[in-house]
């Protein structure tokens, strides 16, 4: 096999998993835009969207659809229940007992699945039915093309939520100025409501999609690519929607092709390195700076 | 939150009455065992002949020693059943007494000085390697027999008086290397194996430099040290050459490869060490290893063990593992010794054991070499229709 064949997969490897993190880095930099606040528990969300699938299929027996329809309904009203229980009475409070708060309740999500589902991985097989296809000696997973077109349309659509409807020019707007957009007749408490649902919906998304991927089910799952994909909204700019976007597939690609051609062991250190670099050229982050787009 | 509160207090009651109960069964357990061993030894013959086992009853190594306990206690009563180990002009009757060590080393220490104020005339142990660790000294200073049926770290047999029943991780690798190239003429090989583990990375190192010895070439080693993402590595693979891929790792790792492999549609065939066993409860599709080939000790569908199976199964409820066909076969390896020095003392049965032939369920016609590692045949178990099988 040719060696640009193989670059060509190394890179579409790193597309898929880089996708994931764009969608998961989505509900931290739209959080942090409009709560002003690191969502911790925002990786734990996948887990539970990965559990809550695994539910549906094996415990309920339902199809498919309606398992991943069930999983988006848990991982939002969870994202929504904990801003009510946990978040909002701390919104006055300084930013560390938010975060403090925001780790506890990781914790707290992590031990509720180990005491119900226990530590043993559970084996959950993938639901994308079909096989790959190959294009010129080049073979792309069926789940591969599934995550992107999910994923490219999750971040089209969001696009134009915010830019186009009635609700994300609210959001937008709680985001530039909580107080002045209070005055101007927004319902600032449900703006923040309708944040943490759609975070947590594409949570719940990135879980699935997860599952579908490595089809084995742990507690602590959410925990690293919680961290990557937040990692990935620092890079992109955190607080800004398209940065969040360009970060996770940057942080994908360089992940991938550092595994692939430097080294395996390096490729976390790269990656890190990478960001220390890009934050102190830009410390706004890649498009940190685009304040008409934040959220 | 005052629910989840009363949910998290039962649960926890709920985990220390059974951690209490498990604790309470186990210990009843042993002395039930003892007893009835010595029952039988009074009656029947003139001279009993104590072996002490050292290993993890509870805790979280617990299945371990616990398999190899039920293993060697189905062994001991084969044996006085069958009316005893001739030694010399004597007939004696074996008595098994084990003690749990937690897998910590001050418990294993405890559990040797127990043992020897009982009488104990050779040691079955440990199980676990930190636990052989602590007692090989001791051992030494009593110059007693002491065989360790899974401590793989290789400092172990360091002293003359101590033996191993299992393949040590650098065996594994030569055998599979030879198995690979030698009969199954591969050339290219790929290997994966996980870089933050002992095991993977002492069984890769060993088989990379058999590979080498024997001519055959290691296309690439691609190394991980966490997580569950291998499609790097695996395209990377898929990049050259390979005719085959080696696996060192455990059979959760294995999974993901295999099921990645799969996605990437590498059809490659796979190889693994023993860490593998277990994969087929690990794999969401079957199809992913079909033909997947592994080393193992021991394999519970194999003709020969059947009988220790029937009996294992009807006696404890499950399906005995590796560690209990160590155990079987540690008490075997003892028998066979005391018949060659035709004595009990110590310094015969140690120089007994480099002159054995054991044929047990880990491999026939065992011995052991003078640095007290085994030299057994390796088994080969291949999955064939979604399930385990002797490969040939």
């Amino acid at each position: 096999m040719g060696i640009l064949q193989n670059i060509l997969e190394q890179v579409i490897n790193g597309l898929r998993s880089g996708s994931i993190y764009a969608l998961i880095a989505l509900g931290y930099t739209m959080v942090y835009g409009i709560a002003k606040m690191i969502n911790f528990a925002h990786g734990d969300i996948i887990m539970v969207g990965a559990y809550a699938l695994y539910v549906g299929l094996a415990i309920f027996h339902l199809p498919a659809v309606g398992a991943v329809l069930l999983s988006i309904a848990i991982c939002t009203i969870l994202g929504v229940g904990i801003e009510r229980i946990a978040y909002k009475p701390l919104r006055s409070a300084q930013p560390l007992a938010v975060l403090i708060t925001a780790i506890g309740v990781s914790f707290l999500l992590q031990s509720l699945s180990l005491l119900i589902f226990g530590a043993t991985p559970i084996p959950q097989a993938s639901i994308v039915g079909f096989d790959g296809i190959k294009i010129g000696g080049i073979s792309i997973s069926g789940i591969t093309i599934v995550t992107l077109i999910v994923t490219t349309i999750c971040m089209a659509s969001l696009t134009w939520f915010i830019n186009k409807t009635k609700l994300g020019s609210a959001m937008r707007a709680v985001s530039e100025d909580k107080g002045a957009a209070e005055l101007m007749g927004i319902d600032v408490n449900k703006t923040i409501s309708l944040t943490f649902a759609i975070g947590s919906a594409l949570a719940a998304i990135a879980g699935i999609l997860y599952v579908c991927q490595y089809q084995s089910l742990k507690p602590t799952l959410g925990a690293m690519p919680g961290i990557k994909a937040f990692v990935a909204a620092v890079l992109g700019g955190i607080g800004s929607v398209p940065g969040a976007m360009l970060g996770g597939i940057i942080l994908g690609l360089i992940e991938s092709l550092s595994k692939a051609y430097i080294s395996t062991e390096l490729s976390d250190a790269i990656v890190f390195g990478i960001l220390v670099l890009v934050l102190l050229i830009k410390p706004s982050g890649l498009l940190g700076k685009i304040r008409k787009e934040k959220v | 939150m005052k629910k989840v509160k009363k949910i998290m207090a039962l649960g926890l009651a709920a985990t220390l009455t059974f951690a209490s109960m498990t604790g309470c069964s186990s210990k009843s357990d042993t002395n039930s065992g003892s007893n009835s061993d010595s029952g039988t030894a009074s009656g029947t013959s003139d001279e009993t002949f104590v072996i002490g086992g050292i290993g993890p009853l509870t805790g979280d190594a617990a299945s371990y020693g616990i398999s190899v306990k039920q293993g060697a206690e189905i062994a001991v009563k084969e044996i006085n059943e069958a009316g005893g180990v001739k030694v010399g002009d004597k007939t004696m009757q074996l008595e098994l007494k084990f003690e749990d060590d937690q897998a910590t080393a001050d418990k294993a220490v405890t559990a040797y000085n127990t043992l020897m104020d009982g009488g104990m005339n050779v040691l079955l142990g440990c199980v676990t390697t930190g636990s052989c660790l602590a007692v090989v000294d001791l051992a030494k200073e009593d110059n007693i027999l002491m065989l360790t049926p899974s401590g793989s770290a290789a400092e172990i047999t360091k002293n003359d008086n101590v033996f191993r029943l299992c393949f040590t991780d650098p065996l594994q690798g030569e055998t599979m290397a030879e198995h690979m190239i030698t009969d199954l003429h591969y050339k290219n090989i790929a290997v994966i194996y996980k870089n933050s583990d002992e095991y993977s990375t002492g069984v890769y190192e060993a088989f990379a430099a058999k590979v080498a010895e024997l001519g055959g070439t290691i296309t690439t080693a691609e190394a991980f040290a966490d997580g569950e993402d291998f499609n790097t590595q695996l395209t990377s693979i898929k990049g050259t050459d390979a005719e085959a891929i080696f696996a060192p790792i455990y059979y959760n790792d294995a999974a993901h490869v295999v099921t990645q492999a799969a996605d990437l549609s590498i059809t490659l065939p796979f190889f693994g060490s023993d860490g593998w066993d277990g994969i087929l409860d690990t794999v969401t599709d079957k199809a992913t290893v079909e033909g997947a080939t592994f080393l193992s000790p021991f394999f519970s569908g194999e003709e020969t063990a059947a009988d220790f199976v029937a009996n294992y199964e009807k006696a404890y409820n499950t399906t005995p593992d590796q560690f209990a066909a160590d155990g079987y076969d540690g008490v075997y390896v003892f028998k066979s010794a005391l018949e060659q020095a035709k004595t009990t003392e110590s310094a015969d049965l140690i120089s007994a054991m480099t002159q054995i032939k054991v044929d047990g369920l880990t491999g026939t016609g065992i011995s052991f070499s003078a640095t007290g590692e085994p030299q057994k045949a390796a088994k080969f178990i291949k999955i064939e229709n979604g399930e385990y099988a002797a490969a040939k």
